[in-house]
């Protein structure tokens, strides 16, 4: 395992999308954005692991492996600003990414990442024995049946799969917990799954446990589950109004003022200090994206520059510094080749 | 009369049928977030937070229904439904016929759908002409804060599965969480007309298969649902400027089909275009000039629809979706003339 590798990975992917963010805001990107930020750890730790012809089936948040797989940063951003020579013209934006390359696919559906990756396993192991294929995907997909129903048929069928449980706690503004029955883990051991559980903000934990999971399931002895646990900075999407309503109450809550009261106190449903409670529990959902965001002991960037800059401050500067040019450099290509640098209206 | 947002409007509905009959619920992902008021007034035993697993609580709702409840269940966007399509059309739409007409299932599906922000073909379907193939399936499609209450009421009293569209650029929360519409940086064309708008006091059923005409015209009829409704009412505007009187029909609801208002108001003007923003092969604008033809009339006909899967970039995305331009275009090719449009 090189730490330096994959803290390189890992900061270019952030800091990619830090700039994909601020393209978002400034009104060069349409629709939604779910950016990987705070899940860098655990796409570094097994996509440095994975070999030529190996398959990505991922979901909605798949910018981080791509960027670590190769796809070139350039193709991604003009896909995001829509653009004719983005990586798939422009029609399929940052869902929708696709290279039959890279046997990459997305998707925007929560859990067909999951029969996703069982078909790229299973040409795998007809047409390409030795390589592999990986499903992503949170852990409020794992509520899905077909999710489920695709751990069963991985193991049925004995495929060269991990399945990777990218796991923030929230199924979008739901704590999973509140949804979930049984242990997740657990849950996929019974389907007779090889399961291993990692903290996904520590880079070595995630490695090692890839590579374990990896060697198992390339070697043919069936389909693995590696759990990370992870936290998602920009929450679900960027600017969810959850978190917009912690960061920027007086803005957001008292437009929201009037239709309170008159829920408070319009006739039928429940009890009057019930519905206090209930106000609060939906403020509270506000204060827990606001404070999944502020996570910051379990950002993996941090925890792993820590590490490297007590082994060589200058060697990590230097790297840095190359790594911000480099992003900075495609900005300014990307952009300068943007003939209108027009926003999306 | 007072005045509403359009999703003010559906939530206003649905909280008075709530406080009215506690047979009803509310079932859907991020309830207690997305569906704050209600939550408020009706509490976490009303309001029903589910996993990810739009098949198994679709697949409840149905039977809850069969067994004396009355759920809505809110299935945040209409392109979700292909992974819970099963209870609906295997299930919910069948049972009338299959239990000899001795049973129902008098379930809400409440889902956002439509486009025009730049969300990609995943999340801006619109799908109710393929909903409203399926026998046993009503589907409604409001155009104003009015209609979307009035439907809402009807909806929830009507005793089998109704599917409920609120489109994503009338019923503005859906822009707020999902668009990005806070971002000051973005424009997002949105039908003032269809977003705010006068309500009555106390809501009332509006039934389904009445369509409404929203402006009389000789020359040629404009069909449409949802924000096609405005996209049509702005190109009949610029029409009569140029001396061509067009009416514009609401069809409000897609199945039934208010086969009386079609053929009324195409007896008038032979000249039909459909604006309709589902898919255009095999849907509603083929319906429209069905259901006109069956009855024996005659009439030229084009159809402004969604060309293809929508794809991701809002400059590709607008040549795809129907917009005013591409109706003036079908009126210039139907009548034949040369209107400086």
């Amino acid at each position: 395992m090189d730490y330096w590798e994959l803290y390189q990975l890992m900061l270019h992917s952030r800091l990619f999308e830090e700039c994909v963010k601020q393209l978002f805001n400034d009104g060069m990107i349409s629709g939604e954005m779910h950016l990987g930020i705070g899940e860098e750890a655990i796409a570094a730790g097994v996509i440095s692991q994975l070999s030529p012809g190996d398959a990505l089936a991922l979901d909605h948040r798949g910018t981080p492996q791509l960027l670590m797989w190769g796809i070139e940063p350039a193709a991604l951003l003009k896909e995001f600003l829509g653009r004719e020579d983005g990586l798939c013209n422009g029609q399929g934006g940052h869902m929708h990414l696709f290279s039959a390359e890279h046997l990459s696919a997305s998707s925007g559906i929560v859990g067909a990442s999951g029969p996703a990756g069982v078909g790229f396993a299973l040409a795998a192991k007809r047409l390409r024995p030795g390589t592999i294929s990986t499903a992503w995907f949170g852990e409020g997909a794992t509520n899905e049946g077909t999710m489920m129903e695709a751990w069963n048929l991985a193991v049925v069928w004995q495929l060269p799969l991990l399945f990777i449980c990218k796991d923030n706690d929230y199924s979008i503004t739901t704590p999973s917990q509140t949804v979930r029955g049984g242990h997740l883990t657990e849950k996929a051991r019974s389907f007779g799954l090889r399961t291993l559980s990692v903290n996904g903000a520590d880079i070595e934990e995630v490695w090692l446990g890839a590579k374990e999971m990896i060697e198992h399931t390339r070697s043919g002895h069936g389909p693995v589950f590696l759990h990370a646990r992870c936290r998602h900075f920009e929450n679900h999407f960027i600017g969810m109004q959850s978190a917009r309503m912690a960061n920027n109450p007086l803005k957001e809550i008292i437009p929201l003022v009037p239709g309170i009261t008159k829920a408070l106190f319009r006739r039928g449903g429940v009890p009057f200090s019930e519905r206090l409670r209930n106000v609060g529990a939906t403020l509270g959902v506000a204060a827990s994206s606001k404070s999944e965001s502020q996570a910051k002991a379990d950002d993996p960037i941090l925890r792993t520059r820590f590490k490297l800059a007590a082994e060589d401050a200058n060697r990590l500067t230097g790297l840095e510094d190359n790594i911000q040019a480099e992003i900075q450099r495609v900005l300014n290509e990307v952009l300068s080749s943007n003939n209108a640098l027009e926003k999306i209206r | 009369m007072s005045v509403m947002k359009f999703g003010d409007a559906i939530q206003d509905a649905i909280a008075q049928s709530m406080g009215e009959d506690p047979r009803i619920i509310l079932i859907g992902e991020d309830i207690h977030a997305y569906r704050m008021k209600l939550f408020i007034q009706f509490g976490e035993e009303r309001l029903l937070a589910t996993p990810i697993s739009e098949s198994s609580f679709l697949g409840a709702a149905v039977t809850a229904s069969m067994a004396g409840l009355r759920p809505i269940v809110d299935l945040t966007l209409v392109d979700f439904i292909a992974v819970a399509m099963d209870p609906l059309m295997n299930h919910a739409a069948k049972l009338e016929v299959f239990s000899g007409g001795k049973w129902n299932a008098p379930l809400v599906v409440w889902a956002a759908c439509g486009g025009g922000y730049g969300d990609g073909g995943q999340h801006e379907q619109s799908l109710w002409g393929w909903l409203a193939h399926i026998p046993g399936l009503t589907v409604a499609v409001p155009s104003n804060p009015a209609d979307a209450g009035g439907l809402m009421t009807a909806a929830v009293e009507h005793d089998s599965p109704v599917i409920f569209l609120e489109h994503k650029m009338l019923a503005d929360y859906w822009l707020e969480w999902m668009g990005g519409s806070w971002r000051e940086t973005i424009h997002i064309d949105v039908p003032a007309e269809g977003t705010v708008g006068p309500v009555p006091k106390k809501w009332a059923a509006i039934p389904f298969g009445k369509a409404a005409i929203r402006k009389e015209g000789n020359d040629l009829t404009l069909f449409s649902v949802g924000v096609g409704v405005h996209q049509s009412m702005e190109a009949a505007a610029v029409l009569e400027k140029h001396d061509v009187s067009a009416g514009v029909v609401d069809l409000r609801s897609v199945s039934p089909l208010d086969v009386e208002t079609i053929c009324n108001t195409m007896a008038v003007t032979g000249n039909m275009i459909v604006v309709d923003e589902d898919y255009r092969g095999f849907g509603l604008s083929a319906e429209v000039a069905a259901v006109a033809l069956e009855a024996g009339l005659k009439f030229n006909y084009r159809r402004v629809c969604t060309n293809g899967t929508i794809p991701y970039a809002r400059r590709l995305e607008e040549q795809v979706l129907p917009n005013t331009n591409r109706i003036l275009e079908a009126v210039v090719d139907l009548l034949d003339t040369n209107l400086p449009i």
